[in-house]
């Protein structure tokens, strides 16, 4: 019978490590469309909703790139991590804690407070990303703990100290008991770009964001050490890289980043805190990373994508009756598709006949 | 005295789901797998397991259901991360994030849904024992089970030729390769028993712990049982008792609100992932002693001939 094996290729092949998200890509799809098909959809309806109302006019292409920040923003960060090897998956943790912290600057202000107040506002949501990201850097970096877990378990604390805040000391007194803040002064809004759209200097920051994580990684010293301690941890020794300084980089540069993006959600579009701050932006980036190669320019298209997700699964609902949650769905089996895929990254598949190479291999 | 037999009984009934999942974490382990997808797993079989109850009325089909679920998503993971070597962290991940979208796209449909009423399950005699009674004897079959299974494990990991040749996997899979045994599907089979159990963990959570469905009811429980096994360094003994520790603290968090403590309701809630955190950093303080007991192998792909 013959079967098949992976034979590793001497080195990756470049035309694969561009063509597998696609290939990933296209049995999501295809995936999607039977399981359309067993939801009794029509599979090019549903595929219209995902892949084409998100571009269609100006307005929904602007409504894509306001979803589309903050997951470049965390992934941006997660990129730096991932690339150093470190484990951050609570991005999600240090996400909500930017958003806490922009808000406790953001309701200081009053109808005579100075625009200036808005750099006050992401800087204090970066702080709060970075503080949060820092306990993981430091209970890695003195107790050896595990930073998959530790920054994971953050993630639940995290959406309790949001608990606390909105239904406690900043509750709206005027809010009919609900658990948010009061609306956040007009003061504080991000400032938009354009008139007719939701998009803000977010996206600004995110691409310049993007342009600085690449000259970082591939254009400095401290991200080439970065990368040698992710790949090659006992050549990075030898070169004399710190390994601890790699951990607390990676962590501190990822946190800084999903606080950022907590700041600009939570005094952009939202305006005001809520127990719904936490939108799964935070696990997502960790998919718009992977599938964009943890590479600054691939995530911009990986986050368009996961962006078109998001609205795909709104609009689902909206217009097909089918749970948003189809969006994780999506996600998951993105990721999935991707990870096998990447297989053909590293190894060539070929078919074994009996009797041919291969013997002793059970 | 009666407030505390219950605060027994229900840090047992916690940390009964804990120490499954756990107790099925480890045998991947000791395979040298990690599973991240354990919270996904879990997630898939709640919904599974609650969705089969409500359909066929039967406890039993519903930790079968449970059980099938954990398995078939171990063994997707198990295919890609044996077979194809992808890496074990970023495709558990994967899975903890399919299963959790996943499971709320599936269960939509079983919100509202009610399972018939759970009796209570007595041990006739013993659970008539004042303070011990209401305490121990009056648990659901698998509490005791679970303990069962424990004692079984530590037989077959430390007293069998199928439990050396497991850890043998886990320690040196090129040594295990060349005496000829078959690494990648020992592995396989150590993979999916522990997405199994993961999976009996989760239909236990909506069937039996809180018999109803929410998304995202898992609550980090998946995750909590990953660390166990750490804390536990790999010892099944000590991953029971871990278990029931951390049931106790969930356990502990309304037996404060009960009795009034002024402490805001949110940080009673973060007791557990605290917790976790904390005894986390206390046992990996001495990284030689994790050495010392962690499965050499752990996390690394084997893929014989290469």
């Amino acid at each position: 019978m013959a079967r098949l094996k992976l034979e590793a290729r001497p080195e990756p092949s470049a035309l694969w490590s561009y063509a597998s998200p696609l290939l990933a890509l296209m049995c999501t799809v295809v995936i999607g469309v039977i399981l359309f098909a067993m939801l009794g959809k029509d599979p090019v309806r549903g595929l219209q909703v995902f892949f084409w109302e998100p571009i269609k006019s100006g307005y929904a292409v602007g409504e894509l790139l306001v979803k589309a920040t903050p997951l470049l923003l965390i992934a941006l960060g997660l990129a730096v991590c991932f690339r150093s090897n470190v484990w951050n998956i609570g991005a999600e943790g240090q996400y909500v804690l930017g958003a806490i912290a922009a808000s406790g600057v953001a309701l200081m202000a009053d109808a005579g407070s100075s625009r200036w107040l808005v750099l006050a506002i992401l800087l204090a949501g970066m702080a709060g990303g970075m503080f949060w990201a820092g306990i993981t850097a430091l209970l890695r970096d003195r107790f050896n703990a595990n930073e998959i877990l530790v920054s994971l378990m953050l993630v639940y604390v995290a959406i309790q100290v949001l608990g606390y805040v909105v239904y406690g000391p900043w509750k709206d007194p005027a809010g009919y008991n609900f658990p948010q803040t009061k609306t956040f002064d007009a003061v504080t809004r991000i400032p938009r770009l354009f008139d007719a759209s939701r998009v803000s200097i977010g996206l600004v920051l995110a691409l310049a964001g993007v342009a600085g994580v690449w000259v970082f990684l591939f254009r400095t010293r401290a991200g080439f050490a970065q990368q040698v301690g992710g790949l090659a941890p006992a050549a990075s020794r030898y070169a004399g890289f710190s390994s601890r300084r790699t951990l607390w980089t990676a962590l501190l540069v990822s946190g800084g980043m999903a606080g950022l993006a907590g700041a600009l959600e939570v005094a952009g579009p939202i305006g005001q805190l809520t127990p719904y701050v936490p939108a799964g932006y935070g696990f997502a980036a960790i998919i718009v990373a992977f599938v964009g190669r943890l590479h600054p320019v691939g995530m911009v298209f990986s986050a368009i994508l996961m962006s078109m997700f998001y609205i795909g699964g709104e609009l689902a609902q909206s217009r097909l009756g089918l749970p948003k949650s189809l969006t994780g769905v999506f996600q998951g089996l993105l990721l999935f598709s991707l990870l096998g895929c990447d297989t053909l990254v590293n190894y060539r598949l070929h078919w074994v006949r009996p009797g041919q190479t291969g013997g002793g291999n059970k | 005295m009666d407030s505390y037999a219950l605060l027994i009984a229900a840090t047992l009934n916690a940390g009964t789901v804990l120490a499954i999942a756990s107790l099925g974490l480890l045998v991947n382990e000791k395979a040298g797998i990690v599973n991240l997808g354990a919270e996904g797993m879990m997630l898939c079989a709640a919904i599974a397991g609650f969705a089969c109850v409500v359909h066929t009325g039967s406890d039993t089909m519903g930790f079968l259901a449970g059980m099938l679920a954990g398995s078939v998503m171990a063994g997707v993971f198990g295919a890609l991360v044996i077979w194809l070597n992808t890496n074990q962290y970023a495709t558990g991940l994967a899975l903890s994030l399919f299963g959790a979208g996943f499971s709320a796209f599936a269960g939509i449909a079983y919100v509202q849904e009610k399972i018939p009423e759970r009796h209570s399950y007595a041990i006739p005699l013993l659970a008539d024992i004042p303070l011990a009674g209401p305490a121990l004897f009056r648990q659901h079959p698998l509490v005791y089970l679970t303990v069962a299974f424990a004692a079984w494990l530590i037989w077959f990991l430390y007293r069998t030729r199928s439990g050396l040749v497991l850890r043998s996997v886990g320690e040196s899979p090129e040594s295990a390769h060349a005496l000829g045994y078959r690494v990648r599907w020992i592995r396989m089979g150590a993979v999916v028993t522990g997405g199994a159990l993961c999976g009996l963990a989760g239909a236990y959570i909506s069937i039996i712990y809180t018999p109803l469905w929410v998304e995202g009811m898992v609550a980090g429980k998946g995750w909590i049982a990953l660390a166990l096994t750490t804390f536990a360094t790999w010892r099944p003994a000590r991953v029971l008792l871990g278990a029931y520790l951390f049931g106790g603290v969930t356990m502990l968090q309304f037996h404060l609100q009960g009795m009034g403590v002024e402490v805001p309701s949110q940080f009673l809630s973060m007791l557990p992932y605290v917790a976790t955190i904390v005894v986390l950093a206390l046992i990996s303080r001495n990284p030689r002693w994790i050495r010392i007991n962690m499965p050499a192998a752990i996390g690394k792909p084997f893929y014989p001939g290469s």
